[in-house]
C-alpha cells in the first residue's frame, strides 16, 4: 500500500499483492484493505466478488488449472476437465476436502499455440493428454 | 540523453555483439519455455564454455512458429532448428562453423517468406529484458527525434497519413483519435495502453510485451507527445506475469536511462509510466470498463459519448490504444507514413499480427500484409489442417467474431471484408477448425464465455447471453425445436441492438455466422437428434438455468 501511496484507485493493486502472500483473500483482509485505503468496504467486496483472479476461498496445497481458452477447447480440453472432475470427485474451481488439490480452469493463458494447456501449480505444460494430467494428479495425491 | 549519446550506445552494443564470431538465440516465449527452452539455453551456455568458441547465446522473444519449438537461430547463418532440447546443446555448439546439424534443422521457408515483420522486427534478435539490445536495433531514436525535430501536429499527421487503424480490433483510424485527443483541453491529459488481451485464444499482445517490451513503452511517449499527455498506464492482464515482470523492468530501464520521467532528452516534455494489472475481467478490454479498472473499481462500462477521449480517466481526456497499435507508432515514425500506406489493402493498412491456433499444422505468432488471402495464411503459412482432415472453418475475432467457412477462404483479411462476412479482424486470433468439429457447440462455448464474462450492468447482455446458452444447449442436446431456432435468430438481433458495449453487441456474431453458414449442422441437431462432427452428448440432460 505504501508502495502506491495508499491511493484508492490502487485497490485492485493492493489486493492482488495481499492474495500473492495469503493466497486467498478473507473477510479481514478485504476490511483492512478497505479501511488503509479508505474506501467502503461494498466496493472493496465488490471488487473482490466482480473479478474472478480474487478468491475468498484458501487454495488447495496443489493447484491444476486447465486452461479452457478457445484454442484448448478446440483440442479437447473439456475433455481434461471431465477427466480431472471424475478423479478428484469435485467439480471444477473447488478443492478436494481434504485441501489437497484444488482444480481450477483459465481464461486462456496465452500458450494457445500449445493447446490444450495445464497449469500444474504454475507450471506450464502444453498438448496434455487426459492420461498426463491423471498422472499428475496421482502424484499429488500420494504426497 | 541526446540522439549522439544514444548512437553511442548502440554503437558500444554493436561493437560487442561483433566480438563473437557466433550467435545462438534461444526462444523463451511461453510456448518453448514450457517445452523446457529454460534449461536448453543453459546447456548451450556450458558446451559454449567447454568448447572455447566465441558465442553468445541469447534468449530471444517468440520466433514465430511454436509448433516446431523449443526454436533455435545461429546467426550470422540465420540456421533455424526446432524441436531441440538440452540433449542437443553439444552438437550444435559444435556445429558452428562447419556443418549444421541436419536433423534439427527446420524447413519453414514458405512459412516466412509471405510475412512482413514489423511489429515483431525484433522478436527472435533481441533480450527483451535489455534496454542496450532495442536501442542497438535503433529503439527510442523515433522518440528522440520526434521530441527535437517535430511538432506534436506534425507526429499527428505522419501518424494519420501511415493510414494506422487500432489493432485492437475495432479499426478507429488512430491518426483521428490521436487528434480529437490532441484537441481536448485541460492540462491533464492520460495515455493508456490496453494489454488487456482476454480473446481465449489470441496472443500476439503478450508476445509484444514480453518479447519487446520497449516498443510498447516508446510508442506511448511518442503519442503522450503528440496529444499533450504527460502520464501514461499500461494495463495488463495478471494472467501474464512474465508481461508484467518485463514491463516493469523496461519502465524502471528507461527511465534510468532518462527516457522516461521529467523532461526527457533535456526538452520541456514529461513523461511518465505506471503499470497496472487487471484480474480477469474480460469485459475490461473494453474501454469504459478499462478505464473503470484503473480506477479501482468494478469494470462495468459507460455509455458513450462521451468518449475517453473527451473525458476518461478521471474525467480527463484519455487516448486508449492496444500494444500492437503503439507497437507500430516506432517505425511509421522512423520510416514514414507512406512507407507503411504503402504496405495492405486499400482501407486496412501495414500489417497485422495473428495468432494462429487450433487444427493447423505451425501454430504460432505469424505477421502477414494486411489484404492477403485467408487461404495463403491457412494453407501455406500455417501449413493446412493436419492428420489427413478437411478444413471447416477458421474462427476470427474471438468471442465477438465469427466463423468463416471454407467457400470465403480467398477473401483478403481486412477489417471491411471480415466485416462483410459476419466476423471481425478483432485482436488477431485466428482459430482454425476442422472437421472433428462441431459448429454448434463452437457457438455454444463462445456464449458461455460471453454470458460468464457478461458484467451485468445491461439487461440484454446479462439476461440475453444466458437465453441464448440455454436455446443452444437444448439443440446441442437434441432437444431443440425449429421455432427455438427463429427464437435465436431473433434474439440474437435483439441483443446486438439494445446492449451497452462490444461485449454484448458482439455476442451474438458467433450464433448468426455458424446459423448462417453452418445451418445444416444446426438443422441435423434439430430433425435427426444427431451431431454430424460427433461432438455433442445427445442424451445429456438440459441444464436448466435460474
Amino acid at each position: 500500500m505504501r508502495k502506491n501511496g495508499f491511493a484508492r484507485h490502487a485497490l485492485i493493486e493492493t489486493l492482488h499483492t495481499v492474495q500473492s502472500s495469503f493466497g486467498y483473500l478473507d473477510d479481514n483482509a478485504i476490511r483492512y484493505v478497505a479501511r488503509s485505503l479508505r474506501v467502503p468496504l461494498s466496493q472493496a467486496y465488490g471488487v473482490v466478488t466482480f473479478y474472478h483472479y480474487f478468491s475468498l476461498k484458501p487454495p488447495g496445497k496443489h493447484t491444476m488449472t486447465i486452461c479452457a481458452g478457445t484454442a484448448c477447447y478446440i483440442k479437447g480440453a473439456d475433455k481434461l476437465v471431465a477427466a480431472a472432475e471424475k478423479r478428484l470427485g469435485i467439480p471444477q474451481g473447488q478443492t478436494t476436502p481434504d485441501g489437497q488439490i484444488s482444480l481450477m480452469t483459465a481464461r486462456c493463458v496465452g500458450a494457445c499455440s500449445r493447446a490444450p494447456v495445464v497449469l500444474s501449480d504454475g507450471d506450464v505444460a502444453g498438448e496434455m493428454t487426459s492420461e498426463q494430467a491423471l498422472e499428475q494428479l496421482e502424484r499429488w495425491a500420494v504426497e | 540523453m541526446n540522439i549522439e549519446e544514444l548512437e553511442q550506445i548502440a554503437e558500444t552494443v554493436r561493437q560487442e555483439n561483433a566480438k563473437f564470431d557466433y550467435e545462438v538465440n534461444v526462444c523463451m516465449d511461453l510456448a518453448c519455455v514450457s517445452q523446457g527452452s529454460d534449461t536448453l539455453k543453459d546447456a548451450l551456455v556450458k558446451a559454449v564454455e567447454a568448447s572455447g568458441k566465441s558465442v553468445l547465446v541469447r534468449r530471444t522473444g517468440c520466433m514465430g512458429p511454436c509448433s516446431s519449438g523449443p526454436l533455435v537461430r545461429v546467426d550470422p547463418e540465420e540456421t533455424l532448428y526446432r524441436r531441440v532440447n538440452a540433449g542437443h546443446a553439444e552438437a550444435i555448439v559444435a556445429s558452428l562453423g562447419g556443418k549444421p546439424v541436419v536433423e534439427l534443422q527446420c524447413d519453414l521457408n514458405e512459412h516466412f517468406d509471405k510475412q512482413v515483420r514489423v511489429v515483431l522486427e525484433n522478436a527472435g534478435h533481441i533480450d527483451p529484458e535489455k534496454i542496450d539490445d532495442y536501442i542497438a536495433c535503433d529503439g527510442y531514436k523515433a522518440l528522440l527525434t520526434v521530441l527535437t525535430e517535430m511538432t506534436p501536429n506534425g507526429v499527428i499527421h505522419r501518424i494519420t497519413e501511415s493510414g494506422l487503424r487500432g489493432r485492437g480490433g475495432g479499426g478507429y483510424p488512430t491518426g483521428l483519435k490521436w487528434s480529437t485527443v490532441a484537441k481536448s483541453g485541460g492540462d491533464l491529459k492520460y495515455v493508456v495502453c490496453n494489454g488487456d488481451e482476454g480473446d481465449p485464444g489470441a496472443f500476439m499482445d503478450r508476445s509484444v510485451m514480453e518479447g519487446d517490451p520497449h516498443r510498447v513503452i516508446e510508442g506511448m511517449a511518442i503519442a503522450a507527445y503528440a496529444v499533450g499527455a504527460s502520464k501514461g498506464f499500461i494495463y495488463v492482464r495478471a494472467e501474464y506475469p512474465v508481461a508484467v515482470a518485463r514491463l516493469t523492468a523496461g519502465v524502471r530501464d528507461a527511465r534510468r536511462r532518462g527516457l522516461l520521467g521529467n523532461n526527457i532528452c533535456g526538452t520541456p516534455f514529461s513523461f511518465d509510466v505506471e503499470i497496472r494489472l487487471g484480474a480477469g475481467a474480460f469485459v475490461c478490454g473494453e474501454e469504459t470498463a478499462l478505464l473503470a479498472s484503473i480506477e479501482g473499481k468494478r469494470g462495468t462500462p459507460k455509455p458513450r459519448p462521451p468518449y475517453p477521449a473527451m473525458s476518461g480517466l478521471w474525467g480527463k481526456p484519455t487516448l486508449i490504444n492496444n500494444v500492437e497499435t503503439f507497437a507500430n507508432i516506432a517505425p511509421i515514425v522512423r520510416n514514414g507514413g507512406r512507407w507503411f500506406a504503402n504496405m495492405g489493402s486499400e482501407r486496412s493498412k501495414g500489417t497485422k499480427v495473428f495468432a494462429l491456433t487450433g487444427k493447423i499444422t505451425n501454430t504460432g505468432l505469424v505477421e502477414v500484409p494486411m489484404g492477403i488471402k485467408l487461404r495463403e495464411i491457412i494453407e501455406v503459412i500455417g501449413g493446412g489442417v493436419p492428420d489427413g482432415h478437411t478444413f471447416k472453418a477458421v474462427q476470427t475475432g474471438g468471442p465477438s467474431g465469427g466463423c468463416i467457412p471454407a467457400e470465403m477462404l480467398d477473401i483478403g483479411v481486412s477489417y471491411d471484408a471480415l466485416l462483410k462476412v459476419g466476423s471481425i479482424m478483432g485482436s488477431g486470433g485466428m482459430i482454425v477448425m476442422d472437421d472433428t468439429s462441431c459448429m454448434v457447440n463452437v457457438a455454444r462455448f463462445f456464449v458461455e464465455f460471453c454470458m460468464t464474462e457478461s458484467c451485468g450492468k445491461c439487461i440484454p447482455c446479462r439476461a440475453g447471453t444466458a437465453q441464448m446458452y440455454t436455446l443452444l444447449t437444448r439443440i446441442c442436446n437434441g432437444q431443440g425445436t425449429m421455432d427455438d431456432l427463429d427464437l435465436l435468430v431473433s434474439l440474437c438481433g435483439t441483443i446486438k441492438e439494445t446492449s451497452l458495449c462490444g461485449l454484448g453487441q458482439t455476442a451474438p456474431n458467433p450464433v448468426l455466422s455458424t446459423i448462417q453458414y453452418f445451418k445444416n449442422e444446426y438443422i441435423e441437431h434439430i430433425a435427426n437428434k444427431r451431431c454430424p462432427a460427433g461432438v455433442c452428448n445427445m442424451e445429456a440432460p438440459v441444464e436448466v438455468l435460474v
